[in-house]
């Protein structure tokens, strides 16, 4: 038997405003994390892009800050629930980072300081959906936001923008990463609402 | 562990941001000191949520138990708790739950309490068990708060350490002292645990309840000064929802 | 500081392992599998800001167990732990 509490309706959106099914709308930035903030001197940071043997493409902070960037808009949907509109991150697309890239890989798992992994097919890193962004709102991303750098793939859950990232292993067969290993979809799309692996 | 559905009998305003809930619990299997519960509550679309809150009331027989609820800014289940919430109206429960951060009223050792704001919830449990027991074990208690309005349970608290003189209370404030306050307001720091808590070589247990931060810091300076690291207990509170 | 997630313990976890566990597990040993550190289970570093909650070896924050509720079903790891004890007279 199930209690309802009098009064109670949790957390509630606007009408006007368009979500995912389920979200709520939030205009702070929460802090979300597995684990203690990883601290990444600039100097020892880097980005190594590798099929599991070889090292395709490395770049260190420096060289990674000589890429072209570009502005982003992007609304963020994590799958505990809360939604933040039109944030601005400045990032190198993976268009530039896999830029004539010839592999016959179809999916990619993100690779984080600490222990967070998350994967994705290969293709949604490609054609404006994915970046590594390195500016948030105008300023420097802050570590407990996933700085120096993080992963940034708008169109799915936020888990699969994996923050302090390090590289992206591309693969043949798919692998689970850390949250989907553990009951959470493999693909993630907000608007299917696929949050669990039971959601088809 | 099973869902308990508890009846709200009464409700009292500690501060102007944190109330005593009073639930009547039929079957309610009693508890220990230093545990909690877990509050679930449900909305007409199916929504849930839970958090846990610690119990406030001493072990006893009449079927119920008292949680203290905070008023967190921008919380979900908080602010339902302390404003909304009306006598009559049912809570579900889970628990109670913990069975390393408890006092058993059997223990003989001194005990030594270190609060840090709502952290004083479970350590209230702890003082009130003593009490209904009949217990003579010295205990005392250090409790830090932002500023005077921010004390729970204060009466009760000025009643046992001035007239019955069984708990020794020692007060630190962070932000806001009273007029006259022999300490400016501070953090808690070594010098003051060292002068108000018992030492190491009488081997209290020491219970340590608060925001993660103040619970390290002082688990950190117990440690330093001996205390044995067995006889530390702490419980951390913080946010279950997100950071925001 | 401000950067550090607060991390809450193992106490913060206990009602949601009861669906898994008959035994409240705040006293439960379990030893790291990473350092070998044996504590209780209300001793490890909780991290509950998170798509499920992870608990972390106090000494060497390697994970010990990470659980996540989907819709219906619950997902338990514990790879982390060498072994988990619990006493087997306790209700």
């Amino acid at each position: 038997m199930i209690i309802i509490s009098r009064g109670f309706s949790g957390r509630r959106t606007p009408t006007d405003v368009k979500l995912p099914p389920g979200q709520y709308l939030t205009t702070d930035f929460p802090v979300l994390s597995a684990g203690p903030t990883p601290n990444i001197p600039l100097d020892k940071w880097g980005f190594v892009i590798d099929d599991g043997r070889d090292i395709l493409r490395r770049w260190d902070w420096k060289s990674f800050l000589n890429l072209p960037s570009e502005n982003i808009t992007a609304d963020l949907h994590c799958v505990t629930r809360w939604s933040k509109l039109d944030t601005s991150w400045e990032g190198v697309s993976l268009d530039t980072l896999l830029a004539d890239m010839k592999t016959e890989a179809a999916y990619a798992l993100a690779i984080s300081y600490g222990d967070y992994t998350t994967n994705l097919p290969l293709k949604d890193l490609l054609n404006k959906q994915a970046w590594i962004a390195f500016r948030f709102d105008g300023k420097d991303l802050e570590p407990e936001h996933g700085g120096p750098a993080r992963l940034l793939v708008p169109h799915l859950y936020l888990w699969k923008s994996a923050k302090w990232v390090r590289g992206i292993t591309l693969m043949h067969e798919d692998k689970p990463g850390f949250w989907e290993g553990l009951g959470y979809h493999n693909y993630g799309d907000p608007w299917r609402e696929q949050r669990y692996s039971e959601d088809r | 562990m099973i869902w308990y559905v508890g009846t709200v009998v009464a409700l009292h305003d500690e501060t102007a941001t944190a109330r005593t809930i009073a639930l009547q619990v039929p079957d309610w299997p009693g508890h220990v000191a230093g545990q909690h519960v877990d509050v679930r509550l449900t909305a007409l679309d199916g929504y849930s949520a839970v958090r846990s809150y610690s119990i406030a009331s001493a072990p006893n027989s009449e079927q119920g138990v008292e949680i203290t609820v905070e008023r967190v800014p921008n919380g979900e289940v908080s602010p339902y708790l302390t404003q909304e919430i009306a006598i009559g109206d049912r809570l579900e429960l889970r628990g109670p739950i913990g069975g390393w951060f408890v006092w058993h009223s059997q223990q003989t050792e001194p005990v030594q309490l270190i609060a840090g704001g709502s952290g004083i919830v479970p350590l209230m449990a702890t003082i009130r068990s003593r009490a209904s027991a009949g217990s003579t074990v010295p205990f005392r208690l250090l409790y830090s708060v932002r500023e005077p309005g921010a004390i729970f349970y204060r009466d009760e608290l000025r009643t046992l350490s001035d007239r019955d003189r069984s708990v020794t209370v020692t007060y630190a404030f962070t932000r806001a002292a009273p007029k006259g306050w022999p300490r400016p307001p501070s953090r808690v720091d070594a010098a003051l645990i060292a002068q108000a808590t018992w030492p190491a070589n009488l081997a209290p247990s020491c219970y340590v309840c608060g925001p993660a931060p103040f619970v390290e810091t002082v688990a950190t300076f117990l440690t330093t000064t001996d205390h044995d690291r067995d006889k530390i207990r702490t419980e951390r509170f913080g946010p279950t929802g997100e950071r925001k | 500081m401000s950067s550090q997630i607060p991390y809450l313990d193992g106490n913060a976890a206990a009602g949601e392992l009861s669906k898994i566990f008959a035994i409240d597990v705040t006293n439960a040993e379990g030893q790291c599998a990473n350092c070998g550190a044996k504590r209780r289970f209300a001793e490890t570093h909780l991290y509950v800001q998170a798509p499920g909650f992870v608990a972390r070896c106090p000494v060497c924050q390697h994970i010990l167990l990470r659980l996540a509720n989907g819709r219906r079903r619950v997902f338990l790891d514990m790879r982390g732990m060498t072994y988990f004890s619990l006493d087997a007279n306790e209700a």
